[in-house]
């Protein structure tokens, strides 16, 4: 009886390896024109355009991609340590200035002229004529709404954000879904950046030429009270929700409106995920007062520098597989694609409108990621109540300061 | 006991304390007297970043980190004396605030409100913690044998599940339309929302830790009610001592000491709670002191790590542990010398 036990678990434990090296060898540079030898890895962000790029990195073979959505914090650490933790980093503009900053990147002017025929000038991030960074995709916080639902009430979409409040009010009063508004205003960088977004939108700024901060000001109460205005309409669970929620929360038809990343825009048409498949329209970010409440952002690839040359060279040529036109063909809606072979279509329209609307690209620095912190931080005891604007504001400015002070941005 | 046999005894343990114990300790003191941060220095640069069609190139003068000749950030370490502990505890603020009685003024302060709700939270959950444990130990205590094997392990359960995991299993319960909120929904025929204000997180957190803890206290009290005297229960019996009554002078009295060491035990892991504030994500609402030290440890997006202030907040929550712990200790401290004499 025992005997028999052990050997059928030998057995379906030999079937699932079987099935597991099946999938290897049926995976591996089957898409890719090279076969890779070399051991790499790569640490990105998790959503699905990464999703895309690193599984078409993986077809050359001994790639071995962590997709991870706390990958902003992890990634100075790991590429600091001698040899790097990782050879190759997926980057958003703010990762990216701070691995510049601490010099742990390679510059890729040399790989980029051996490898890189099939990148756009408009790919290569070049700081003091050096190419540091690939870029492969632009993306914006943007609105999203329900077209069936504002068409139905007559409701023109919202170009600014007092129309945002006025359409929510009017959702609200027919009652058509349980909260009008869906916001990513989960406590810590969720908030920080909705915050930020609506700063920039009322035309505040954060920090001045010293680094010293600015937002304790009128603009700063205006952004604090017009965040607020929107939670009235939200779950009042806003506090915990973040772009996966507040995304199942539009594909479940539970929410009307939200301002969105635009890498999350394909998936409202998913039909296996969501049941409001061609309702949503993709529009501009609402203006605040000044310009469009939402910040420009690229995405995109460095190579570390304590890696050897070899590693570097094929960590690059695998890169460049992920980036190609063949991966862009197969996942073109999960991203706005800066890669030769894209084509737009109406996902793709609510980013550019912002981007045309003037929409600033996102101000990272060393002193703007302290205050992005604290923001994140801060905002909340505004939100719940717990202090009033001024407080809130003072507060986070002496954050900011002792932060800033410790980080060696300020004296 | 001859000295030499003593020291051969207790040296290697007393080894081990000093290198895992009171020498980490003593770093985490000295680290929260100085402050480690990189040098910057401005330089003017061009640098593009993608547009929609045309890269955006600009001259801007930016902060650049040092990078000394091998190619590593430069760093310079300053004393700052008692700074961190300021600006943890902002004693000017909080002071005003308790001058002019007024709590909501000094709760907005981050360590006292985590030290408000830690202290709460200990408090709180120490007696339910022992009360449901006894009560769990008295109850499966009188159940027939043939279904108490059972019935311990079902309640050992709780026990056994990894804190965070619990804590994000019971979030999932009641978040947004979880089961169990969807069914309070129903049953009380009104909207709820758990996650959305800071006491009914409270109610959940305090409830987690009860459900995960009190099968400690029980397997613990459950264990020494095989060792009471059963000659003296009966004679209490034939006594006509009533069921209260043998409980209150017989059963309690011998559990005595280990409800003193199960109540110690529990002082310090209560203290320190953390899983519960991560697994609920109730940090804009609740905040606990051990949480603080974590959230200043986490690097913002330079990597800066706010190491200073976080082992100022360790060193004021061991204090905090010390300070709890003393009644209990002392009494065990007298009871030994009691014993002695």
């Amino acid at each position: 009886m025992k005997l028999n036990r052990k050997g059928r678990t030998m057995k379906l434990f030999n079937g699932i390896a079987a099935a597991a090296v099946a999938l290897t060898a049926g995976g591996a540079w089957a898409g890719c024109a090279f076969e890779n030898t070399v051991p790499l890895k790569s640490l990105s962000a998790g959503f699905q355009a990464w999703k895309a790029v690193t599984d078409a990195m993986a077809e050359c073979g001994n790639v071995e991609a962590e997709l991870d959505q706390e990958f902003r914090t992890k990634q100075p650490e790991a590429f600091a340590a001698e040899p790097s933790l990782y050879h190759i980093g997926g980057v958003a503009n703010m990762t990216f200035s701070t691995l510049y900053n601490q010099g742990t990147i390679r510059p890729l002017d040399d790989l980029v002229a051996k490898y890189g025929q099939n990148l756009k000038e408009n790919q290569l991030i070049r700081v003091d004529g050096q190419v540091w960074a690939i870029a492969m995709m632009v993306n914006a916080p943007h609105l999203m709404y329900r077209g069936d639902i504002l068409s139905d009430l007559g409701i023109e979409p919202p170009t600014t954000y007092d129309e945002v409040l006025a359409a929510a009010e009017a959702i609200q009063a027919a009652g058509v879904v349980d909260y009008p508004i869906g916001g990513t205003f989960k406590t810590g960088s969720n908030i920080g950046l909705q915050f930020v977004n609506m700063h920039l939108g009322f035309g505040g700024e954060f920090i001045d030429s010293d680094n010293m901060p600015v937002i304790n000001s009128e603009t700063g109460v205006r952004t604090l009270e017009m965040l607020k205005a929107l939670t009235a309409y939200m779950d009042p669970e806003y506090l915990v929700s973040d772009s996966t929620y507040v995304q199942q929360q539009f594909q479940q038809g539970k929410i009307a409106m939200s301002n969105l990343w635009a890498s999350r825009a394909g998936a409202m048409d998913d039909p296996n995920e969501s049941q409001v498949v061609g309702k949503v329209v993709m529009a501009g970010a609402p203006v605040a007062s000044v310009r469009p409440a939402s910040t420009l952002w690229w995405d995109g690839i460095v190579i570390a520098k304590n890696i050897t040359d070899e590693e570097a060279d094929a960590a690059f040529r695998v890169a460049m597989e992920g980036l190609d036109a063949e991966m862009v063909e197969g996942d073109n809606d999960a991203a706005i694609w800066l890669i030769e072979g894209f084509n737009p279509t109406r996902f793709a329209a609510g980013a550019a409108a912002t981007a045309d609307g003037g929409a600033l690209p996102y101000p990272a620095s060393p002193g703007m990621n302290v205050m992005f912190d604290v923001l994140g931080k801060g905002v909340p005891d505004f939100l719940t109540g717990a202090k009033d604007a001024e407080t809130t504001l003072a507060d986070i400015e002496t954050a900011y300061l002792t932060a800033a002070k410790e980080a060696g941005v300020i004296q | 006991m001859k000295f030499r046999t003593f020291a051969a005894f207790v040296g290697p343990s007393m080894f081990l304390m000093l290198l895992f114990i009171a020498a980490p300790l003593v770093g985490v003191f000295i680290q929260g007297f100085y402050v480690t941060q990189p040098v910057f220095h401005t330089v003017e640069v061009e640098s593009c970043t993608p547009g929609f069609t045309e890269p955006i190139c600009v001259v801007e003068e930016r902060l650049q980190q040092r990078i000394d000749e091998n190619g590593k950030a430069v760093t310079k370490t300053e004393f700052v004396g008692l700074d961190s502990y300021r600006n943890l505890i902002e004693p000017e603020r909080a002071w005003n605030a308790i001058r002019s009685l007024d709590i909501s003024d000094l709760l907005v302060i981050d360590f006292w409100k985590a030290l408000r709700f830690t202290v709460t939270f200990t408090l709180l959950t120490l007696p339910l913690v022992v009360g449901t444990g006894l009560a769990l130990a008295l109850a499966v205590n009188s159940v027939a044998r043939a279904i108490r094997g059972q019935i311990l392990f079902v309640s050992l359960l709780p026990f056994i599940v990894t804190p965070v995991i619990g804590a994000l299993s019971i979030r999932w319960l009641f978040i947004g339309d979880g089961i169990l909120t969807a069914f309070l929904e129903w049953w009380l025929a009104r909207d709820i929302a758990m996650f959305a204000q800071g006491w009914t997180i409270e109610i959940l957190i305090h409830f987690y830790r009860m459900w995960h803890v009190a099968p400690f206290a029980f397997i613990v009290f459950y264990a020494a009610l095989q060792t009471v005297n059963q000659d003296t229960l009966e004679s209490a019996v034939v006594d006509g001592a009533s069921w209260t009554q043998r409980l209150r002078y017989v059963v309690i009295p011998h559990l005595m000491p280990l409800i003193v060491f199960v109540s110690l035990i529990h002082l310090m892991d209560a203290y320190r709670v953390f899983e519960e504030i991560v697994g609920f994500s109730s940090q804009a609402h609740v905040i606990s002191l051990q949480w603080l030290t974590y959230d200043f440890l986490v690097p913002d997006d330079s990597g800066n790590r706010a190491i200073s202030r976080a082992s100022a907040s360790a060193m004021l929550t061991m204090i905090g542990i010390v300070i709890l712990l003393v009644p209990l200790l002392e009494k065990t401290w007298r009871d030994h010398r009691a014993g002695l004499s």
